[in-house]
């Protein structure tokens, strides 16, 4: 979709989320295909000066500290350099406070010189509470190991006033021939200029559903189906007496949840249709969370697979990600139609999403970070509930077998990689 | 927290949309002096929310008042000293409110757009107060521009063509409709992020060059505010077109993923030279992921883009089959079909209306483009068509597009031109119009009626 690569830039004094933000976006982005990684600056400074001694580091007149600041700001430009353009990275996020125009010129001059395109991301926050918190999570950095949380708070407090005096906010008229975003108090108002291409369309949107607010995701498969006991892929079966069973048990944890305004979500197949009923609160269900098209394979079993489709199945398991079904889908195929459920997860609050074995580990690649590799061997087994709960800068997992035994659905990747057979006529 | 919100629920179990959107109905009211956009945002963004499934209305006051003062004189009705034109105008805001408030509570309607000046906060305290009795939430779109050439640009394009000036020379409307302007300017009070930091708006600043976002509430607003910020007015066309003619094709076979005959590939060529003669700068070619479409563009000898959501609609178990083969095997399956063609969903397969969410993204990047070729498929294109003409779920599935032949769109005004350029190469004939007879009990005869000739 881009020609030129982009590099993201984070603005902002520090506890204003940059480095959340920059995690979030980056995981995101690489989810749904777009190469990127993120270059914390405070990482490299954290590299070089093996030991944070104090808020000092940070004075403005502290000519050793800005020397080596800036030899971090470079370093970390250089590896920026090396992977847009060498190691085939597409968005590149530069997270640094970059509060003064000064250095954002800097930046701007070096994208410049190397092509990039450069959006900025400003986080503006006021609010003592917001900023209050986001310093617990500054905390638990490398920087406080040794410190009492008092001590830390204080300290951080005084590294903030440190860059306070010179801060140059993004400004309509000064800034106007730049792309940016200036998120405002947490997401309640935006300022959005000069969006260029269909990558930075895409990031606003993004940046637009995002919320801290606290929240859990629950993400489960159906009860276990008539297909899944007989070792058949996809169809649109229904619950075995066990399965149904699980409907009830998830019945009773839900309400165990106690969680106020659960959003439930189906897929439009029967089982997890007949899943959500048990739980006996309104649903949605959306054909795109239905299980992968498995094309001709449909309802096959493994070894009717391997008996009629053997060269399909070695490709498969040589790349199950990208390998398509004839006539069915990819995992990468699914990841795309699973776009919109993952846009509105972040805009809502507490979800159940119940749904299938290949659609909850796309899911759950996305909140836990994992690569196109591990995706498709992500461990999902029937009558287990993950919750997931934001914290920091990912998500803690919590895996709730509800005890009611099913038939295990889970292949692995087998060790020995078959050669493909070379087809005789094609 | 939320303005003007009952808890009306509607959450049903076979919802035709992906999400449950909403709660209570939303009232869009647009912001911003004469020609600067608001009834072209409006009729766009009714138009785009139809088609995603939102049944959306707008309410254009102008008309109302137009109604109402049979003939318009001058820019003196709007003079804020004109007691009698205050009144009417007034009056007219009244029963457009009236008329939303009927479409969201009687009529079934999800989203209504207010479009007027409403450049007074007190008008819109006014609305608020509205929506607050009604059970609505409010999101206000406002649109800023001093650029004097964009003004001039609307002014010509959509002013001198209104109802108010048939009987005026260009330069008469021109000056007038200045004067116009001018009678809003100085009572203008924009939306300010102080004064109005609790309401949920978005100002468009210079044609979009800059936005400000303001408590995005919920699903619905956030589309909107995404749609606003993908559109442009930069001129430009949109070129649609089916493959060239396939194997499948004359033998009157839907579906399957065949390669093309002589007279598709020829249509290949032919659609080559056409492009070449537009003289289009900077053209994008899209097409499918299916051989068909891929073999057309690829006689084009340009790059071009492949998107897998661009495939023909999936016809599930009546992949590859003739419409005799359906009627023989399906034909409870073929009579529903016809019964609503637009919902009904082939087993094991899709309908139109999983067509339209699929190609959602399609749309959202053709706003975002400049000049674009979409080599697609039947339903593909009836889809993307009813889209830009504004064309109903009813009226979709029947749209002409047939082989061949290349729809050369322009937008204009309010809407889009539409060019028919045929390039003339024989090809059979895949439209099927809805028989008379779509009863379940139906004969063979009256099923296959309207099937079009094939080998």
């Amino acid at each position: 979709m881009t020609n030129c690569p982009t590099l993201i830039v984070t603005v902002g004094l520090p506890a204003r989320g940059k480095t959340y933000i920059s995690k979030k976006l980056t995981r995101y982005l690489n989810w749904i295909g777009v190469p990127t990684r993120e270059f914390n600056v405070g990482q490299y400074r954290r590299e070089c000066v093996k030991i944070y001694k104090s808020f000092e580091f940070f004075r403005p007149d502290n000519e050793e500290g800005l020397k080596i600041r800036r030899q971090c700001a470079s370093a970390a430009l250089n590896d920026v350099r090396q992977y847009l353009t060498e190691e085939g990275g597409q968005v590149a996020v530069f997270d640094a406070t970059n509060t003064t125009r000064e250095r954002r010129e800097t930046i701007i001059q070096f994208a410049e010189q190397n092509g990039f395109k450069v959006f900025f991301v400003e986080s503006v926050c006021e609010d003592p509470d917001v900023i209050q918190e986001n310093i617990v999570v500054s905390l638990g950095s490398p920087d406080y190991t040794n410190c009492n949380t008092e001590e830390a708070v204080e300290d951080f407090m005084k590294r903030i006033k440190c860059y306070e005096n010179s801060y140059e906010t993004l400004d309509e008229v000064l800034d106007r021939d730049l792309s940016y975003i200036k998120i405002m108090d947490v997401g309640q108002r935006y300022l959005v200029n000069r969006v260029l291409d269909h990558i930075q369309s895409r990031i606003v949107y993004y940046l637009m559903n995002i919320h801290i607010t606290p929240r859990s995701i629950y993400l489960c498969r159906h009860g276990e189906s008539e297909l899944n006991v007989n070792g058949r892929i996809g169809g649109d079966s229904g619950l075995t007496p066990r399965g149904k069973e699980f409907g009830k048990k998830l019945s009773q944890f839900i309400l165990e949840q106690g969680i106020s305004d659960l959003k439930v979500w189906t897929s439009q197949m029967k089982r997890t249709i007949q899943t959500a009923e048990a739980l006996n609160v309104p649903y949605e269900q959306w054909k795109v969370l239905n299980e992968i098209d498995a094309g001709v394979c449909e309802e096959m079993m493994y070894e009717e697979i391997q008996d009629h489709y053997p060269l399909e199945f070695a490709l498969r398991d040589q790349d199950k990600y990208r390998y398509r079904y004839p006539k069915g889908e990819s995992y990468e195929d699914l990841v795309q139609r699973l776009e919109p459920v993952i846009m509105e997860l972040e805009r809502q609050e507490n979800v159940l999403v119940v749904c299938h074995q290949a659609v909850m580990r796309c899911l759950l690649a996305y909140f836990l970070d994992k690569t196109a590799e591990e995706l498709p061997y992500l461990k999902c087994p029937l009558h287990t509930v993950l919750k997931l709960t934001p914290v920091a800068y990912g998500c803690k997992v919590e895996s709730i077998s509800l005890n009611v035994d099913a038939v295990d659905t889970h292949r692995e990747r087998p060790e020995k990689r078959v050669p493909v057979p070379v087809p005789s006529a094609q």
